[in-house]
């Protein structure tokens, strides 16, 4: 059964209020064409999980144009003055994670832990409100483990079964979160046959993703552009 | 002028790193370190899913899905691998990253560090900074010495919010290198010909110091 979908279906994909896990690192590994159609769909009180909110007008930084959004959870906002903005005006909750620790509670959420204890953050204000605790004289936090109902991933290639291979560091969040939506829909460049990606390239199993979309990107110069309809 | 110092600083902190040391770089002056490392040959990590990362690519071979933390477009050294998030935090995280050089708004005399907020201003950005202060073995500070409004930048106490409980090893500044114990900061060299008195006048906190260090 191939897992391929048109874009258009997102729409049936994803609901109001649904909490989304969504890859990237600035903009490199990002879903650009999954955004560019959620965009469009005009959903409500949507969280994004995600390192950063893209930057202005690229990437997720498009959806603060849009009203969709009721909350962002990531580690780097500063660097996308929107975000900033929507932030200062009370149109966005956000939730500042360290990047570590982010990355870390999304493989919980994928890996059916619920939560752990680090040091990072411990003492600072991004610990207000944990659980500490003292392990072998040094402090450590509760986090706890973060699932969404759906990922939008980013991967070079995908075979028809739902491999995933990446690009480089486009690979970053992508992985992980594959492991901890409910509904995983990935984005890529290219599907090829089973058969055809070697089992050692592939690096995100098909177990964890449900529907490949193709990318409406074409990489040129080592930049995305739009390909066209 | 600043240029100047930036590199002057950026050189000192390579004679503290060693062929074969695994190192993360911070944004800011650490960024400039890559040049004067001279034959020595370290492996940088980039929090974003590098070890082994090379220099700036040409144009015409920019991927922008091989970027740095800093997002810029790099290459990958001979040996280099690729890995996703949470891998690269357990490496940070985890005790296997050798030396951190990191930036700082302001380091107490005990090495404490504040790099990631300002007071009074909004708090939307932290990144990898925290998870580099927990985890990495040996942390070099590598900032001028005053910040632009020329307070000093080492200090008795924090007055800014603290990265966490991990503690620099070394601060390397235009004027000096200090050294920190539970003890306190201790100048171990002095890199400008400031005399003591000048040095200890745009320094907010004490220092101890051997004779032999300072400047006559």
């Amino acid at each position: 059964m191939s897992k391929v979908i048109k874009r258009s279906e997102l729409s049936n994909l994803i609901n109001d209020g649904d909490t989304l896990l969504v890859g990237g690192f600035g903009l490199s590994g990002t879903p650009f064409t999954l955004i560019d159609e959620l965009a469009t769909l005009g959903k409500k009180d949507l969280t994004v999980v995600s390192n950063n909110l893209g930057e202005k007008d690229k990437g997720l930084g498009i959806l603060l144009h849009t009203g969709c959004l009721k909350k962002a959870v990531g580690s780097y906002f500063t660097s996308n003055r929107d975000a900033v903005n929507e932030w200062s005006k009370g149109n966005l909750e956000i939730e500042l994670v360290p990047q570590g620790t982010l990355a870390e509670r999304i493989r919980c959420g994928g890996a059916g832990i619920a939560g752990f204890y680090t040091k990072t953050a411990a003492g600072t204000k991004l610990a207000e409100g944990k659980e500490e605790k003292e392990f072998d004289g040094e402090t450590y936090i509760l986090e706890r483990a973060i699932k969404g109902d759906v990922s939008l991933i980013k991967a070079l290639k995908a075979d028809t079964k739902g491999n995933l291979v990446y690009d480089y560091t486009g690979r970053n969040f992508n992985h992980v979160m594959a492991t901890a939506g409910k509904t995983v829909i990935a984005e890529v460049d290219e599907i090829v046959e089973v058969g055809e990606l070697s089992p050692y390239e592939i690096v995100t199993p098909h177990v964890y993703v449900d529907y490949l979309v193709m990318n409406n990107y074409v990489k040129i110069g080592g930049r995305y552009v739009v390909a066209g309809e | 002028m600043s240029l100047e110092s930036r590199i002057k600083i950026a050189k000192r902190v390579a004679q503290e790193l060693s062929d074969g040391d695994t190192v993360n770089l911070g944004v800011g002056i650490p960024t400039l370190i890559p040049d004067y490392l001279g034959d020595k040959k370290v492996e940088l990590q980039s929090e974003n899913g590098i070890l082994g990362m090379g220099p700036t690519p040409d144009e015409e071979n920019v991927n922008m899905d091989l970027i740095s933390a800093s997002k810029h477009p790099v290459t990958l050294d001979v040996g280099a691998s690729i890995f996703d998030s949470s891998d690269s935090f357990v490496m940070i995280r985890g005790g296997h990253i050798d030396v951190a050089v990191l930036g700082v708004l302001q380091i107490d005399q005990y090495g404490e560090i504040a790099n990631w907020a300002i007071p009074g201003k909004d708090i939307l950005g932290v990144g990898g900074a925290m998870d580099l202060v927990a985890g990495a073995k040996r942390i070099i500070v590598a900032s001028m010495h005053q910040a632009k409004d020329g307070k000093p930048k080492l200090v008795e106490k924090l007055t800014f919010p603290t990265s966490g409980n991990g503690r620099a090893d070394m601060l390397i500044t235009e004027h000096a290198v200090f050294k920190f114990t539970e003890n306190g900061a201790e100048l171990v060299e002095q890199l400008s010909d400031l005399s003591l008195e000048e040095l200890q006048e745009i320094t907010g906190a004490p220092f101890t110091y051997q004779d032999s260090v300072v400047n006559r």
